[in-house]
């Protein structure tokens, strides 16, 4: 689909575990000439608070129907770049359905029908930008971890493969370095072949990350990524989105609202399809303005 | 939200009370525990019995054909040409093979495929896909004979192929699609969404979710229907009598190339079915039969090291 070009890496763009030296010559590889360089070139900066925030992606009147049920009314929702937007809201309320529209998952879903529109830097995700790509530059971490049946390598390596990359030692690059940005990799050189199913719930989803991240994606949606997990993995994976958002813009769905409190920057909360209200997470966490809203946080239903 | 409390709090006037509850198990436990103990025991014993009952069968059937057949593996048996004196098994055994290698290389492909299609490709659960799984059921029910019959009419009358090995192999592959479509198709649908989502969410299209992540884990699956296809190819009669007919040669490649596929060819259980009903030959027969059985285990031996070997190329490339 592209070709790889190995690139020296610009100060700006160095990952963010430059302290882990990973190899005498530090390598950037950058395959994706489909993006406009301006997007770049601020998808690499940290969040800064002083920086005006671009949006990265939106979300603007939007309906979605399985079949005859409307389970998504009228939603308008922007996602700011370089951070995390977290969604809350009870079972049912189309959370984690609003987050699947934004890379065309639910495209697999018979009968669901949407309407209203999706940007992705400004463009219109669902006419202008194909559906492989779009999910290659919104990258998805499913609920349940989800490696495939092969080596932890190999399932790295799927995404890049995919994508063109075909050579052993670009490969190579591209799985330390994505094992590295999901803080796995100390954990796994040594187990690069073997079976990936053998690993612990923990490291298989941050396997999973690590796979989203291969990729090269510009956004990483997160769908109730810890809900599975015990509270030391979950630990880590907070902690590890707190680093990726300087280079991502992450989007999580959860139903851990103190997981919310800790990890966003942003809330949007749903409730039966509709959003409720959305803001700076700690506004809507200490002074919500819509009682729905103040209940929920308080933990009065849910 | 007052109103879920009240649900959630809501007592239940005229249930029987803790107590009551408490006091009826009191009563049933003890009873109850004597007769579950027997039944266990009896369900149990019956369960062992069946088991080893299969066991016993197996071992005594294939104990009694080694037995009556060993003695009689003679070089004999294994001479190139057969003539009626050694009523050599060799060119037999070569068309079984022929045949079975022809049969599957004719379904497996259009079996697997039209299982991909359906589970894959095909809007899941619609009247088409419902249609095909029916009529496919349907077929897998069909005597072998009446596929012999068809095989006569089409293959060997109106195509002009006559009693042939590849009139055989394609009636064979017809019969045995069936089996491997199915199989397929059940090992595709046993495959976890979560792998062709996880496909999909890293941008790969349809067709190399399917193929990659969805299809090496249903390998094993697929691998128990091409092997059941080549039992019922292997021990196949009826259906060959009609299409590929009785002459004990092997084809000859050497001087007609690939057009020796048209020529007739007997396999081991043709072969075996000949001996028998002439009579003449009982203790060969069962000989024969000993290798019929060590030419399935080996067949399926190797299906197996074939698989394993299709899924360890996907795990290291």
């Amino acid at each position: 689909m592209t070709n790889a070009t190995l690139t020296k890496a610009a100060p700006t763009t160095e990952s963010l575990t430059t302290a882990s030296p990973m190899k005498a010559k530090a390598k950037e590889i950058d395959y994706k000439p489909d993006v406009k360089k301006s997007a770049r070139a601020s998808s690499s900066l940290g969040a800064d608070s002083n920086k005006p925030v671009t949006v990265k992606m939106g979300v603007y009147d939007l309906d979605l129907y399985y079949k005859d049920f409307q389970a998504l009314n009228k939603i308008n929702l922007e996602f700011p770049e370089n951070q995390v937007t977290a969604l809350i809201g009870p079972s049912g309320c189309g959370k984690s359905t609003l987050l699947k529209s934004l890379n065309r998952m639910n495209d697999l879903i018979e009968g669901c029908r949407i309407e209203g529109e999706i940007t992705l830097d400004g463009a219109d995700a669902r006419k202008t930008i194909d559906v492989n790509s779009l999910r290659r530059r919104v990258g998805m971490v499913f609920q349940q971890p989800n490696p495939f049946p092969m080596s932890v390598y190999d399932n790295i390596a799927f995404g890049p493969r995919t994508h063109g990359i075909k050579s052993r030692s670009d490969l190579d690059e591209v799985v330390e370095r994505s094992l590295r940005d999901a803080a796995i990799w100390d954990e796994l050189k040594d187990r690069l072949k073997k079976n990936a199913l053998g690993l612990s719930g923990g490291q298989q989803q941050r396997l999973c990350i690590a796979r989203a991240l291969a990729v090269r994606p510009e956004v990483l949606l997160m769908d109730e990524a810890t809900s599975a997990l015990d509270p030391i993995s979950t630990a880590k994976i907070e902690e590890l989105v707190g680093e990726l958002k300087t280079r991502y813009t992450v989007i999580m769905v959860t139903h851990n609202m103190l997981q919310a409190l800790r990890v966003s920057d942003k809330t949007a909360f749903f409730l039966l399809g509709e959003m409720v209200e959305t803001g700076v997470t700690d506004d809507i966490f200490t002074n919500p303005q819509d009682s729905r809203t103040a209940d929920y946080v308080a933990g009065r239903f849910g | 939200m007052n109103m879920r409390l009240d649900t959630v709090y809501e007592t239940g006037e005229g249930l029987a009370s803790s107590d009551q509850i408490d006091a009826l198990f009191a009563k049933v436990s003890q009873r109850h525990d004597a007769r579950r103990r027997l039944v266990s025991v009896v369900l149990r014993g019956s369960v062992y019995a069946g088991a080893a009952l299969t066991a016993v069968v197996l071992a005594f059937l294939v104990g009694y054909i080694l037995i009556k057949g060993v003695p009689y593996l003679t070089p004999s048996l294994f001479e190139w040409k057969y003539n009626s004196t050694n009523v050599s098994l060799m060119p037999a055994l070569i068309n079984t093979v022929l045949m079975a290698l022809v049969s599957l290389l004719l379904a497996v492909p259009f079996g697997v495929g039209s299982a991909i299609y359906l589970v894959e490709y095909a809007k899941r659960g619609s009247k088409f896909v419902q249609l095909v799984r029916t009529t496919t059921e349907t077929l897998q029910g069909i005597p072998s004979i009446i596929y012999g019959l068809f095989g006569l009419l089409f293959f060997v009358t109106a195509l002009g192929w006559g009693l042939s090995l590849f009139s055989g192999a394609c009636t064979l592959a017809i019969m045995i699609l069936p089996v491997v479509m199915r199989t397929s198709e059940e090992a595709l649908l046993a495959v976890p969404d979560s792998y062709r989502e996880g496909g999909f969410g890293l941008g790969a299209g349809r067709l190399r979710t399917v193929f990659r992540c969805v299809l090496p884990s249903a390998i094993p699956g697929i691998l128990g229907g091409v092997i059941l296809g080549l039992g019922r190819i292997v021990g196949e009669v009826a259906a060959l009598l009609f299409t590929a007919g009785t002459i004990a040669q092997i084809p000859n490649f050497g001087a007609s190339g690939l057009m020796a596929l048209f020529d007739s060819a007997r396999t081991l259980a043709v072969h075996m079915y000949v001996l028998a009903s002439e009579g003449l030959y009982i203790n060969q027969t069962y000989a024969t039969a000993v290798v019929l059985l060590a030419l399935v285990v080996l067949l399926n031996l190797a299906a197996t090291f074939a698989a394993k070997k299709m899924n360890k190329g996907h795990k290291d490339d």
